[in-house]
């Protein structure tokens, strides 16, 4: 007999904890030849900004040990185009999406917030946590002050569940953290990518034309770990644990130390069936545990 | 667009010159998709990124993809590793292919290729009538493909960067002499990005339509990260489009060398 899955956050039912992280998965539509998107728990899309942006110079792409830097810096069509083009496509076959959100300024936010809040949409992630761009990432999540006023922003224009997506380069997640929940965030997601650099010892360059890119993969799913088991017990609302998630016990892992759901970015890279693989692995353990409810894993981790 | 994934049974591996392989992969389904130009996503054993890698050869008969590639580092290294009988992860076929089917029909094809970027203008020339093929390499011991190339062109013209076989010198020369004959109807090009931009600007001088095959380091493949764009002038302003999706096959016209 096949287990149920489903998780809730923030209110917004899942049909199961695995979900394509924001920036690995586009809108969907480019990994469509393999599987039925809606096998997955859910599609966080591209990062959305309130007009088009063309994001960075190449090239925006190096490999680490075990993972990848990447400074794309938010390339993407505008929210119009997000609403009108590629959301109807994946609310048809019953995806739930969750839309990505960034911004160079609050008024940027609110606007989109604005646009979104009418739509299809199961739930809006705000990034404030971007380390490619100068303006409108990592710029508002790096403070309290910063993270709380774009969570306020949208929380007054918006009635869709709203989950801040948090930088992990930062002196005190848990601050921030805290910051978002008391400005009416419903769920958090972390941890974003961590600031890094390769050069090339021929050239003397940064192999990023931006110098500096975000860090991912499977390298920095113990700092992930840490941080998730950090915020989960600082705020009373969901947490959605990423970074380096690639494996079915790594979403366990995850869940132990607080998370609700997992994200998936660069796993899928590796290996697009990966999130799939991540699904049926859960449901094995499930069912040798004997758990009925993944919700009874989330956060239940023993420290010493 | 379709493609799949897959592990694959690697069915033959040569050793083409120091440090190059030719890899032939059994993968029925992607062979019957695929087309020259386009390109092969390879995971490599250990590592958290494919390696993009031209198609060089497409058996639909036999259900093979072949490609060629250079060691360039521990990734390449790792799949250089692998052998006859060993099953190979690889997307395929992405990418666009070059447009071989509008190239005016009764005039002659030039492909040209350099260095490691040779390979896919294999396939690509057996796609195409009437073809002449200039090839450039560093030296005599870096050539590879030529007695097949040979086999499927009317005429092969080599280079070498010190004159060790061939033409001394780069492989413009030859190619603006054959533009010169005025019977070329289309250019299709693969090798560095000096090269392609000063074969884009020969076939320009001479009013050739020509396309280009991009290279870029790569993240998801299929066009999902856009990690891998390239600068791209199109309908009048400068565009950074995917080289794994709009491309890895541009109008020379296009590209921004």
């Amino acid at each position: 007999m096949s287990k149920d899955l489903s998780v809730k956050v923030a209110g917004v039912t899942f049909p199961n904890p695995v979900i394509a992280a924001s920036g690995t998965y586009g809108f969907g539509e480019d990994y469509a030849p393999l599987y039925p998107l809606n096998r997955l728990g859910g599609i966080s899309c591209k990062g959305t900004t309130i007009k088009e942006k063309a994001g960075n110079l190449p090239p925006r792409i190096a490999e680490t040990t075990a993972g990848m830097l990447n400074s794309v810096g938010l390339q993407n069509p505008g929210v119009d185009v997000f609403i009108n083009k590629y959301l109807p496509e994946l609310k048809k076959n019953g995806n739930v999406i969750i839309a990505n959100l960034a911004g160079a300024s609050i008024d940027d936010y609110r606007e989109a917030a604005e646009k979104l809040d009418s739509t299809d949409v199961d739930m809006i992630e705000l990034n404030i946590s971007c380390p490619n761009v100068k303006q409108g990432g990592a710029t508002w999540g790096t403070t309290c002050d910063g993270a709380a006023s774009v969570t306020k922003a949208v929380r007054a224009v918006t009635k869709k569940p709203v989950m801040v997506k948090l930088t992990p380069n930062v002196t005190s997640v848990t601050d921030i953290a805290k910051a978002v929940e008391s400005e009416g965030a419903d769920c958090i997601s972390l941890i974003n990518t961590l600031l890094g650099m390769r050069i090339d010892i021929n050239t003397r360059r940064p192999v990023l034309h931006n110098n500096v890119g975000g860090f991912s993969g499977p390298a920095i799913f113990p700092v992930a770990v840490r941080m998730v088991w950090q915020v989960a017990n600082a705020v009373n609302i969901d947490v959605v644990g990423m970074g380096g998630v690639s494996t079915w016990e790594d979403a366990v892992e995850m869940m132990m130390a607080g998370a609700k759901a997992v994200q998936m970015g660069t796993a899928i890279f590796t290996d697009p069936y990966s999130p799939l693989k991540v699904i049926d692995g859960l449901e094995r353990y499930m069912t040798e545990k004997g758990i009925d409810s993944l919700s009874e894993i989330t956060g239940t981790v023993q420290p010493w | 667009m379709s493609y799949k994934c897959d592990e694959y049974k690697i069915v033959e591996k040569k050793t083409l010159a120091e440090n190059i392989y030719s890899f032939t992969v059994h993968c029925p389904e992607a062979a019957e998709l695929a087309k020259c130009g386009q390109f092969v996503h390879i995971l490599a054993p250990g590592f958290t990124l494919r390696r993009p890698i031209s198609i060089c050869g497409i058996d639909r008969e036999r259900g093979n993809i072949r490609f060629v590639f250079i060691i360039k580092g521990h990734g390449t290294e790792a799949i250089a590793r692998m052998n006859e009988g060993d099953m190979l992860n690889m997307i395929a076929p992405l990418g666009n292919g070059f447009s071989v089917q509008s190239a005016p029909s009764g005039k002659r094809v030039i492909v040209v290729g350099g260095g490691i970027g040779v390979p896919p203008m294999l396939e690509t020339a057996k796609s195409c009538n009437k073809v002449t093929a200039v090839l450039g390499f560093r030296s005599y011991k870096n050539i590879i493909l030529a007695d097949e190339f040979r086999s499927v062109c009317e005429e092969v013209l080599l280079c070498t960067d010190d004159g060790s076989v061939g033409e001394k010198g780069i492989v413009t020369a030859p190619l603006a002499r054959e533009l010169g004959k005025g019977d070329v109807g289309a250019v299709f090009a693969c090798g560095p990005l000096r090269m392609l931009g000063a074969v884009a600007e020969t076939a320009k001088k001479y009013g050739v339509f020509c396309e280009v095959s991009l290279e870029e380091r790569m993240g998801c493949g299929v066009g999902a990260c856009v990690g891998c764009v390239a600068r791209i002038q199109r309908g009048g302003e400068e565009k950074l489009l995917r080289v794994c999706k709009e491309g890895p096959v541009f109008n020379a016209e296009e590209v921004l060398f």
